[in-house]
């Protein structure tokens, strides 16, 4: 490995014909081909990642409207989010109540599921597919449009629990229900976990459960002591992934609520709440310090997950 | 779950226990198979019945056929709906390409080519999987206000061809290090450069692993909202989950059959790629953990 100095992504300069080649066609011989295969990677990385991850940065201490230029602030922004921003607490209250609840009760579901399709029932692909479309479809507007419509006051819910004699509210304009609508609907999407899932158990071996069952053990101790562990890698898997997704959700609150995260900010998603700063309110030098705090609060969501991982999650060796 | 696994097969009459436990198995999936789709058997069967039996029933079988609600949530907006799936179309399509180009030529960088810091360039494109898009968001939009880009399609496609998509790129990566390397050490001794290795060798074996891409790249820009909703103003330039939106917003009370003919249209692309390739998605899913 060469380590030099050097500008990496730059073309060759013109070698000529010169007998001694210099080092630059040196390190082109060795490194040319890689770097012009990684060409468009290294611009967008510059581009549209790295380069506007520490813009955001930058902005974050400074006011911005869009229309004139940044001024600095220092740490205003992030003084006035931590201690004077009752729709910052909101948001946060939302959008970890959203995580705490939706991403466990998908999961288990998820795990449910797959379980009872694992016991080699005929008619398991129909079924796999069943369960997989609401979680394909799911993210799209039309979902979310038909969410808001199944959960108004005259929806379809409200006629389904008329005949049981419940007098159902309207389950989205009360702040009470509304985020647990939006809850459910992540729910309902358990399908992409579920196939993970199911990999998994086919990766346990079968004459564990024999040799088991020969011991005496019964359906559920087999379950608690062999399935369970053997699949805490796939739950920690699907944790981390559906935790990350559930802290950027945005989409169904958006919908649901018409963009104003209401009732009474019950649905006021973080991210939905960043929008705002954004793009309805224009203070852009804020909106970069919420983007900020995300990006820790997801980092710290999968570092902890990681340490407490060495606790709960079973690794083969 | 408990319940059903006590009453697992006992020493004594396991056989009849074990049918039983098979029809129950069979009964909660059928019941949580009808609970699933009610929902979209609902709007479907709205999207066809006559307008004014839309709320008065929680039945998913139409009493009638019509097509009502399709004419007029076609023209349900000032623009009409062809305009917005076009936009889609064109979007999506043109993402794919994107995508699947400049992400394949990066794996192919980082699975067979040796350079200067590629371990280090690897590592900060994994990087770049756990950041969250809010983080870049402001400065790119800022960027493409100034070179005049917002309300056209270009701050949509053009990242694409700049590989800002880090999980295809790690999926194809894996993929393309499970070719064989006697496949291109051959093929270089027969005197194929890197470039036809690449596009001769690696693109051909590895049809599987761009299938997946594309057809996920495609779904995941057809639904996308976020982005059409901060660079798109103009209603001619809608994609359809943002014209949806506004059919949300505009109808207000009146015309649900329109909407919901509209957002069951808007489900098609994406429900015949479950039809026709539900195999690869769920293995897709299964290998690379896709979060949807």
């Amino acid at each position: 490995m060469t380590v030099r100095p050097i500008g990496a992504e730059t073309e060759a300069p013109a070698i000529g014909h010169t007998v001694i080649p210099s080092r630059w066609a040196k390190f082109w011989a060795r490194n040319g081909a890689g770097y012009a295969f990684l060409t468009p990677w290294l611009l967008g990385f510059f581009g549209l990642t790295l380069g506007p991850a520490l813009i955001s940065l930058y902005l974050s201490f400074t006011n911005f409207n869009l229309l004139q230029a940044p001024t600095w602030v220092g740490d205003d922004n992030y003084v006035r989010i931590f201690t004077a921003d009752p729709r910052f607490l909101q948001s946060l209250r939302v959008t970890f109540f959203f995580v705490l609840f939706s991403v466990p009760l998908k999961l288990a579901f998820a795990l449910a599921v797959a379980l009872l399709l694992n016991r080699g029932l005929r008619g398991l692909p129909l079924y796999r597919a069943i369960f997989y479309l609401p979680s394909l479809l799911g993210a799209s507007v039309a979902i979310a449009v038909l969410w808001r419509e199944l959960f108004a006051s005259d929806g379809v819910i409200n006629q389904l629990l008329a005949p049981l004699g419940i007098v159902g509210p309207s389950w989205i304009s009360n702040p009470r229900y509304a985020l647990w609508t939006i809850i459910l609907l992540s729910v309902w999407q358990f399908g992409s976990p579920m196939i993970i899932f199911l990999a998994g158990l086919r990766q346990i071996p079968q004459d564990v459960y024999e040799a088991a069952a020969i011991d005496g053990a019964s359906k559920s101790r087999q379950f608690w002591s062999i399935t369970l562990p053997l699949l805490t890698p796939v739950v920690f898997f699907n944790a981390i992934i559906q935790g990350i997704e559930a802290f950027k959700s945005f989409t169904p609150a958006f919908i649901i609520s018409g963009g104003t995260g209401n009732p009474i900010n019950s649905t006021l998603f973080y991210t939905l709440y960043l929008y705002q700063e954004a793009f309805a309110y224009f203070r852009m030098g804020n909106a970069a310090a919420l983007a900020w705090i995300l990006l820790i609060i997801i980092a710290l969501f999968t570092g902890i997950s990681f340490l407490t991982s060495r606790y709960w999650v079973y690794y083969d060796e | 779950m408990t319940s059903e696994a006590a009453r697992g097969p006992s020493a004594v009459g396991g056989k009849k226990s074990k049918r039983l436990n098979v029809i129950l198995a069979h009964a909660a999936l059928v019941i949580a198979s009808i609970a699933m789709l009610y929902p979209l058997l609902w709007m479907l069967a709205a999207a066809f019945r006559p307008e004014n039996e839309i709320f008065s029933t929680s039945s998913i079988i139409p009493s009638a056929i019509s097509l009502g609600s399709f004419v007029r949530g076609w023209n349900g907006l000032q623009v009409s709906f062809s305009t917005f799936f076009i936009n889609s179309f064109v979007i999506s399509v043109l993402s794919v390409i994107g995508n699947l180009a400049a992400c394949s030529v990066t794996a192919f960088a980082f699975a067979r080519l040796k350079f200067w810091g590629k371990n280090i360039w690897f590592a900060l494109m994994l990087g770049t999987l756990m950041l969250p898009y809010q983080v870049t968001l402001i400065p790119q939009y800022v960027l493409f206000h100034n070179i005049g880009w917002v309300n056209t399609f270009l701050p949509l496609v053009v990242p694409k061809y700049l590989a800002v998509d880090s999980f295809f790129i790690f999926l194809m990566t894996q993929f393309f290090r499970g070719i064989p390397r006697e496949l291109d050490e051959a093929a270089s001794i027969d005197g194929c450069s890197t470039f036809q290795i690449y596009w001769k060798i690696m693109l051909p074996l590895s049809t599987p692993a761009l299938v997946t891409a594309g057809i996920f790249t495609f779904i995941f820009t057809w639904d996308d909202f976020f982005g059409p909703l901060i660079y798109l103003n103009d209603m001619k330039n809608y994609t359809v989950t943002l014209a949806l939106r506004s059919f949300v917003d505009s109808t207000a009370q009146s015309d649900y059959g329109g909407l919901f003919a509209m957002s069951i249209l808007s489900l098609v692309p994406i429900f015949l790629f479950f039809l026709f390739f539900q195999r690869l998605l769920i293995e897709g899913i299964a290998t690379t953990g896709m979060k949807r």
